[in-house]
């Protein structure tokens, strides 16, 4: 609770600091607008649903993408801990993957799938397939070797020492993996709202690029924070109660 | 009888045969004889202990019996029959407690009963408790690995290890890590449950006094390359006491015997 006090005074702080200094004149508004206008704009596009029809949009695409990404990138990161000969291939294509910036794939993408939506898509699913292809390698990897001596001398199968001890003990690995591709998702899909223009159905991104096309900072400035609190949102919503139940279970780091 | 009754009875043991085991590593560009030409045999019921000092190839010999490795000359029969790989009628409890963290106690427990037919969740569940209860730990079922202190995780590694009730339990210096006091509360826990199940036991240790607590006989190995030096019967009447006089200059005779075959440089690396 303290915490929590203290996280909500500094924000208003700042927030003061940040009013005081526009008040007094030190920048123009239209290089930095007071946040009272900027309060104002989210309050008008909440009020007409604007800005809750982009977020849903970002969100729709994200998820699609994340979901394609996991389900492509855990068999991938499974494949290359099984097998050298596909981790020297495949596997080193999801290594290239992961340290390219998956916007830069976005030129290509609105060519091939000419469709804006598409090539949106894509370039979610590029960010993320990479690195949770090697998280869940390295997991995989990383699992004590005697996990499965146990699992054998009670008698599993193949199959089932991987459903049963291969998989959940690399467990830590692949959240902490998905945890990095969903911010390299989120990375990659605001870029590529703000590069791919939008035809029908304007995602955040696009909103902050039509303020950069207005010169309506207070809009560029409004919009990126929902970004922040989305992105914080999905963080905490999906990731931490996850990571607090492994802690608890591996008796690792401490629950916040 | 129900499913959990015919589960909860002991089970019939098993005989082992070990014909001229051998088994080399390579280790870079030397290779290492890990056991050079085994011979032993292991009646129904009995407790076995292996002695000798680290790398005379105590773990791979079991480890070889356990079915988790293959020899690369010789065999081991089990009932009369080659072993060809893991099986839940041998199964071992290692050194390491190797205890999963996804599981909490009771799962714990109840993971090797998932691989034995008939057994419907409830009743694995039922045989997991009864097991948990027979190394005292049945307040702590729901508890997480790490939350448990080392000889606790020992405990629910053997109770892990009997809840399949495998006919011969393979221990590889499952106390080495212990301190004296909880040690000594698991031999009289492992005695009792090994004459109360009529379980084929062979255990793995470096300790004489430990190995003559517990075994009927004592078997005494050597390094470089692995082999079987000499066999002892213990002889001495049951339940015994690590802190007895008589067992102690027993042991002692046993170790000195030991130094004897390693000879001046082995004692050394003692
Ligand atoms: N997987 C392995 N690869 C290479 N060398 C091994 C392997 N397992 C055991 N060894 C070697 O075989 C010898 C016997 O090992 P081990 O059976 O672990 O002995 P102990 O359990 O008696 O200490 C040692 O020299 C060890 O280094
Ligand atoms: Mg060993």
């Amino acid at each position: 609770m303290r915490r929590w006090a203290v996280r909500t005074g500094f924000l208003l702080a700042l927030g003061l600091l940040w009013q005081g200094l526009a008040s007094a004149g030190v920048w123009s508004p239209v290089l930095l607008p007071p946040p009272a206008s900027v309060l104002r704009w989210l309050g008008a596009a909440a009020a007409d649903g604007t800005l809750a029809a982009a977020t849903l949009v970002t969100l729709r695409r994200l998820t699609v993408g994340f979901a394609i990404g996991v389900g492509l990138g855990l068999p991938i990161g499974l494949l290359c801990a099984r097998s050298r000969a596909f981790d020297d291939t495949v596997g080193l294509l999801a290594r290239g993957a992961q340290s390219l910036p998956s916007v830069c794939w976005a030129p290509l993408a609105v060519l091939w799938f000419t469709r804006a939506d598409l090539a949106m898509l894509f370039v979610v699913v590029m960010g993320t397939v990479g690195s949770i292809a090697i998280a869940a390698a390295d997991g995989v990897r990383a699992v004590p070797p005697i996990y499965v001596r146990v699992a054998r001398t009670m008698g599993a199968g193949g199959a089932a020492t991987w459903l049963r001890v291969v998989l959940p003990a690399s467990l830590p690995f692949v959240v902490s993996g998905m945890k990095q591709g969903w911010a390299f998702a989120w990375r990659s899909l605001m870029a590529a709202e703000i590069i791919v223009p939008g035809m029908h159905a304007f995602g955040l991104g696009h909103l902050l690029h039509y303020g950069r096309e207005l010169h309506a900072m207070d809009q560029v400035l409004g919009v990126m924070i929902v970004i922040v609190v989305v992105g914080v949102a999905i963080d905490r919503v999906l990731f931490a109660s996850a990571e607090r139940a492994l802690h608890r279970r591996w008796g690792t780091g401490r629950s916040p | 009888m129900t499913d959990v009754q015919q589960e909860l009875a002991p089970a019939p043991p098993l005989k082992l045969a070990i014909r001229g085991v051998g088994k080399s590593f390579a280790q870079g560009k030397a290779v290492v004889h890990a056991l050079d030409q085994i011979d032993l045999d292991v009646a129904e019921g009995e407790f076995v202990c292996l002695v000798g000092p680290s790398g005379c190839g105590k773990s791979t010999l079991l480890s070889i019996i356990a079915g988790l490795e293959t020899p690369d000359r010789g065999e081991v029969l089990a009932d009369g029959q080659p072993v060809r790989g893991p099986g839940r009628d041998r199964v071992v409890m290692f050194q390491e407690h190797a205890l999963f963290p996804w599981k909490d106690v009771l799962g714990n427990v109840e993971f090797g009963l998932r691989f034995k037919p008939n057994l419907d969740a409830k009743a694995r569940r039922e045989v997991a408790r009864f097991y948990l209860r027979m190394v005292g730990l049945e307040a702590f079922a729901h508890a997480w690995v790490h939350e448990l202190s080392g000889g606790m995780r020992q405990r629910v590694a053997l109770a892990r290890c009997l809840a399949p009730n495998p006919r011969v339990l393979l221990m590889d210096e499952p106390f080495a890590a212990l301190d004296a006091m909880t040690r000594e509360r698991l031999y009289g826990d492992l005695q009792q449950i090994w004459s109360a199940r009529r379980k084929t036991i062979v255990l793995v240790t470096h300790n004489m006094r430990e190995a003559l607590t517990l075994g009927d006989r004592i078997v005494l190995m050597t390094p470089r390359p692995g082999r079987i030096h000499a066999e002892h019967v213990s002889g001495l009447p049951r339940p015994r006491d690590i802190n007895a006089p008589h067992l102690a200059e027993r042991a002692a005779e046993l170790t000195a015997e030991l130094r004897r075959a390693l000879g001046p440089d082995e004692e050394a690396t003692r």
